[in-house]
């Protein structure tokens, strides 16, 4: 059978395209060794300062939790118990979020289902970096945790949140929908918490 | 079922088209030069007795002291398969021809062993990385890659 | 007077709804037509391979599950066979009727979710997808009650299964089996005469026979395009030859083929299912080996026919716990290679169709 001769080039320079951004990907993988702390510390300033909510927050953080749109970020084996839950019998639009928008602009929560490697990791980057504050992110799965079960391999970041700051972690291998429910009422209480005061810190 | 052929029977019958390209022979596998690997390869796939049209798989691995290349083909007309290898020597720049030119399985396949294992393919039109990223140190599925997270 | 185009080049990039996964193209487009297509892989690879040369073989069972996620049984399965053969281990009877209906369900349930999704890129959004995920879901409560998960279920075993079957399953199952059927029709009556799925799918992305037989697909990919070659006729593997089922084949290898394909090896699934579990025997399901087994020196190739195609493990075996090498034969990989081809000359969203009708899967490509 006559083998069709493919073309050796496209219009664009594929090998310099290719070389650029395996530079940026080492460059990130040199920057990325340490975790990124949680961002949780304003839970304990505000324990200490002994802030009451005011009806505002509480109107704005009612607002802000009930209706997150998480952005369709789904790299991995998570992803299919995330569409369980999207589907009809772990219904996730309870909770305000069957709208999984597919612009990181206009969603204001990540929930990443999949293991991150290190080719993948500067694109996480970006879909967080273009989302709009106020953001969260949950980390799915013990991949998402620490690495998971390939924990060791030389192509995989031990975990989201050298990369991106995380608010939540739910264990699991995938974990099942009931406990990703279970995470999103965590960050749920957890925004409920939000004070006004806290905001651009 | 699909019948696995003997090695033994298809040296015997290469020897004669092609003398002195069969290193060894076993009952379930055929090692081969590499010089020769596409003469031997085209033969099996054109002529009628054999018609191995199929690639199975590609895959290579590291013997410390060489690399061995594994080709599984199979002919769908008469349901049998066949194991052939090849070894390649050197470690510092290891190549071997490719059969992208017969069969086009093998174009993602070799892309994928350059990428690990760092063995060339002559002939294959787009050599570069396939799964890991350009600057990536080392193939990392040697035996001897220093690397790790 | 004529207006002057020229191309563009389009970023296809890993995140996007509708690629399956994280999966790259770099598209030079002429207004809406693909001129060229240049696939970028490799955003899931996790060094699966590498990683298996630390673990003994036992401790390799759950990476199995984690290639093709929709398909975790058939990964074990796979996987078990290899090692069966390069061990000459053997396998009880019971263990063997049992593996044979958990295959044929995930084949179902893998084909649910490959039919609902590539219905949702032709722009059904959501109805279908739903209605297979509840189907989906039945079949997902038999799986927990054998194996205790929903997706990655480590189930299979060197010599059998993990466990036995619990009473309840079998009630359960003959249910389900009894209601699939009819689902499948009404799915079928609902869509396979459907003017817009007509439309969009017949005639686009037609893969000829040579080529599929020259990039060496499998699956229905292969089967779409006219070549009647199925490993579980072809190669039998643990007991499909004491079965009665049909090959069902397409003729021009179009997405509507593929699709038809995959509607009918839902309904020859149930036919299997329903002879397996007349001959159910009773008996043990699993053979004792050793926690840190040292097959015999050696090389084995184990192969079976999953969903999306022919799986096969090669690996290599020097006397040790753990494996010297393991390869994992990637149908997704392989069948894509003829994307290209597929593509080019059509409208973007006819490449978005194609690219569905295949039926990936990223962790497989990758590994």
């Amino acid at each position: 059978m006559a083998v069709e001769k493919l073309p050796g080039r496209y219009i664009y320079d594929d090998k310099e395209l290719d070389r650029s951004e395996g530079e940026g990907i080492e460059a990130l993988k040199a920057h990325s060794q340490d975790v990124i702390p949680d961002p949780d510390k304003w839970l304990d300033e505000e324990l200490k300062a002994n802030i009451l909510l005011t009806s505002v927050d509480a109107l704005l953080n009612w607002a802000r939790r009930s209706s997150m749109w998480p952005v369709l970020f789904a790299p991995a084996c998570c992803a299919f118990e995330l569409i369980c839950t999207a589907a009809s019998r772990f219904d996730i639009s309870r909770f305000g979020m069957e709208i999984m928008r597919a612009s990181p602009r206009q969603a204001d929560l990540m929930i990443t289902a999949g293991t991150i490697t290190w080719k993948m990791a500067p694109q996480v980057k970006r879909i967080y970096d273009q989302m709009a504050e106020p953001k969260w992110v949950i980390a799915m799965g013990a991949c998402a945790i620490s690495g998971g079960i390939f924990t060791g391999s030389y192509a995989v970041v031990p975990g989201y949140n050298r990369i991106i700051p995380v608010d939540v972690y739910i264990p699991g291998c995938p974990p099942r929908p009931e406990a990703l429910l279970h995470g999103i009422r965590t960050l749920q209480s957890k925004i409920a918490k939000r004070s006004l005061l806290q905001e651009g810190k | 079922m699909t019948v696995a052929l003997s090695g033994k029977e298809i040296a015997a019958k290469l020897e004669k088209q092609f003398p002195g390209s069969v290193i060894e022979s076993s009952e379930d596998s055929l090692l081969i030069k590499p010089e020769s690997l596409l003469d031997v390869a085209s033969f099996l796939k054109t002529t009628p007795e054999f018609n191995c049209d199929y690639l199975t798989t590609i895959t290579a691995v590291d013997y410390r002291d060489y690399f061995e290349a594994v080709y599984i083909l199979t002919s769908l007309e008469h349901n049998h398969s066949l194991k052939l290898k090849t070894r390649c020597h050197d470690r510092k720049n290891p190549s071997l021809p490719s059969v992208f030119s017969l069969w086009r399985a093998a174009d993602l396949q070799e892309r994928e062993i350059f990428d690990l294992f760092g063995i060339k393919f002559d002939g294959h039109p787009n050599m570069k990385r396939i799964v890991l990223w350009e600057g990536f140190p080392g193939h990392p599925l040697r035996k001897d890659w220093q690397g790790g997270n | 007077m004529a207006i002057k185009t020229e191309s563009f080049v389009l970023n296809f990039g890993p995140q996007h709804p509708s690629t399956h996964g994280v999966f790259r193209m770099r598209m030079t487009l002429n207004g809406e037509v693909v001129v060229d297509m240049e696939p970028v892989f490799g955003y899931l690879h996790r060094g699966i391979e590498k990683v298996a040369e630390e673990r003994t073989y036992k401790q390799n069972i759950p990476f199995t599950d984690r290639l093709d996620y929709l398909a975790s049984m058939a990964g074990n399965l796979a996987y078990c066979l290899a090692v069966e053969k390069l061990a000459d281990i053997p396998v009880p009877e019971r263990a063997e009727h049992i593996r044979v209906i958990i295959a044929e369900l995930q084949r179902i349930a893998s084909h649910l979710i490959a039919v609902g999704a590539f219905l949702n890129d032709c722009g059904a959004f959501m109805t279908p997808i739903l209605y297979m995920i509840r189907e989906r879901e039945k079949i997902l409560d038999l799986f927990e009650m054998v194996s205790g998960q929903r997706l990655t279920y480590n189930f299979m075993r060197f010599g059998g299964v993990s466990q036995d079957i619990p009473e309840e399953f079998m009630p359960a199952l003959e249910k389900v089996i009894a209601e699939m059927p009819g689902f499948i029709d009404e799915y079928d009556r609902l869509l396979a005469e459907n003017e817009i799925l007509l439309a969009r799918a017949k005639g686009v992305g037609i893969l000829p026979k040579e080529l599929a037989i020259n990039i060496g697909a499998s699956g229905p990919v292969l089967r779409g395009s006219g070549v009647k070659w199925d490993i579980r006729k072809a190669d039998s593997y643990s007991i499909y030859d004491r079965f009665e089922f049909e090959i069902p084949t397409g003729t021009v290898g179009d997405c509507y083929d593929r699709y038809r394909v995959r509607i009918q090896e839902m309904r020859q699934s149930v036919r299997i299912i329903k002879q397996a579990m007349e001959q159910l025997p009773e008996g043990e399901v699993l053979t004792e080996v050793p926690l840190r087994l040292r097959p015999p020196k050696g090389e084995a190739y184990g192969r079976i026919e999953a969903p999306k195609g022919e799986l096969g493990f090669y690996l290599v075996s020097d006397y040790s716990p753990n494996p010297y090498r393991f390869h994992i034969r990637a149908p997704s990989l392989i069948n894509l290679t003829a994307l290209r081809d597929m593509a080019v000359g059509w409208k973007i969203a006819d490449a978005i169709i194609t690219f569905g009708s295949i039926d990936i899967c990223m962790g497989e490509v990758d590994r």
